[in-house]
């Protein structure tokens, strides 16, 4: 069992810079084609300077931040917030912090704050987590 | 849900909500048809590979079962990657208008490559948010994917925002 208390932190990640090869594989293997994330003419017809990752791709390194903290078989719900857009070239840092411990359906779990950050430091996405300890 | 996103929401996309009167009510409740995947050890491997999550335990089965898993484990959003029929089918969208505002995944269990699941989406809320640049429409998706014997597996909800 996996002990720790409110205000206890995870080993940060930090993402290498996102590529727009990353995106063409994020396609492929989520099956999200919407043109948007590696079509540069069909993004910047959308008022974007580029192609822009995928809102998902994002949520899936809080996904990789609390798999490593804890084994993806733990969490019991993720949940983000798309707040910023994310482009090739960003290189996210994703954190996370122990807010509460609680109780569920008789065992224990922690809640987690997760945020990511693009290197000028603005969130691009918040998010939270509850994870069983037991 | 109109009291979940109005009041224990923070986000800034859903303060205001003044309206809940949508044009797509008449479609909360709307169904797609169940899809049923198998899913497929390889299809993890290339999902954690997408994201650059280089855990073994996604790729190899024995690294798997060293740290204490039966089989192969999907990394935690990997279910998106599972996509359900759309129950948007026929609605007046302007789909160069979609935004992404909000996913929340609940797990009921793991899942684990060889499971075989059943999705389902529906549209479980609709609503108005006016902001600064205008109104904008609101869409909740649900999907449920249960296991062959019925069982809640995930449940996925992703708030959609259309711009007008």
């Amino acid at each position: 069992m996996r002990t720790c208390k409110v205000g206890d932190t995870l080993p940060p990640l930090v993402k290498p810079a996102i590529t727009t090869r990353q995106l063409v594989m994020y396609a492929g293997a989520s099956g999200d084609f919407n043109p948007i994330h590696y079509d540069e003419a069909f993004a910047r017809g959308g008022g974007f300077p580029s192609v822009i990752a995928h809102g998902m791709l994002s949520m899936a390194f809080f996904g990789q931040l609390v798999g490593d903290w804890v084994g993806p078989a733990a969490v019991r719900k993720l949940s983000a917030r798309f707040k910023a857009v994310t482009f090739p070239g960003d290189v996210i840092t994703c954190t996370g912090e122990v807010v509460a411990l609680a109780e569920e359906a008789g065992r224990p779990v922690a809640v987690l704050k997760l945020l990511a950050k693009n290197p000028a430091g603005t969130v691009t996405l918040e998010g939270s987590a509850t994870v069983a300890l037991d | 849900m109109q009291r979940f996103l109005t009041s224990a929401c923070r986000c800034p996309i859903l303060r205001g909500i003044v309206d809940s009167s949508s044009r797509y009510s008449s479609a909360i409740g709307r169904q797609s048809e169940p899809v049923t995947y198998t899913v497929e050890a390889g299809h993890i491997q290339r999902f954690a590979e997408a994201v650059g999550d280089a855990n073994p335990i996604y790729a190899d089965e024995a690294a798997a079962r060293a740290a204490g898993h039966s089989r192969i484990p999907a990394p935690p959003t990997f279910v998106a990657a599972l996509r359900p029929r759309d129950p948007r089918e026929g609605l007046d969208i302007d789909w160069k208008k979609l935004l992404h505002g909000e996913q929340e995944l609940t797990f009921h269990r793991p899942v684990y490559a060889g499971d075989r699941l059943t999705l389902v989406q529906r549209i479980a809320d609709a609503s108005v948010k006016s902001g600064k640049s205008g109104d904008m429409d609101l869409l909740t998706l649900e999907t449920l994917a249960s296991d062959d014997h019925g069982a809640p597996v995930y449940t996925a909800r992703s708030l959609i925002v259309i711009r007008r």
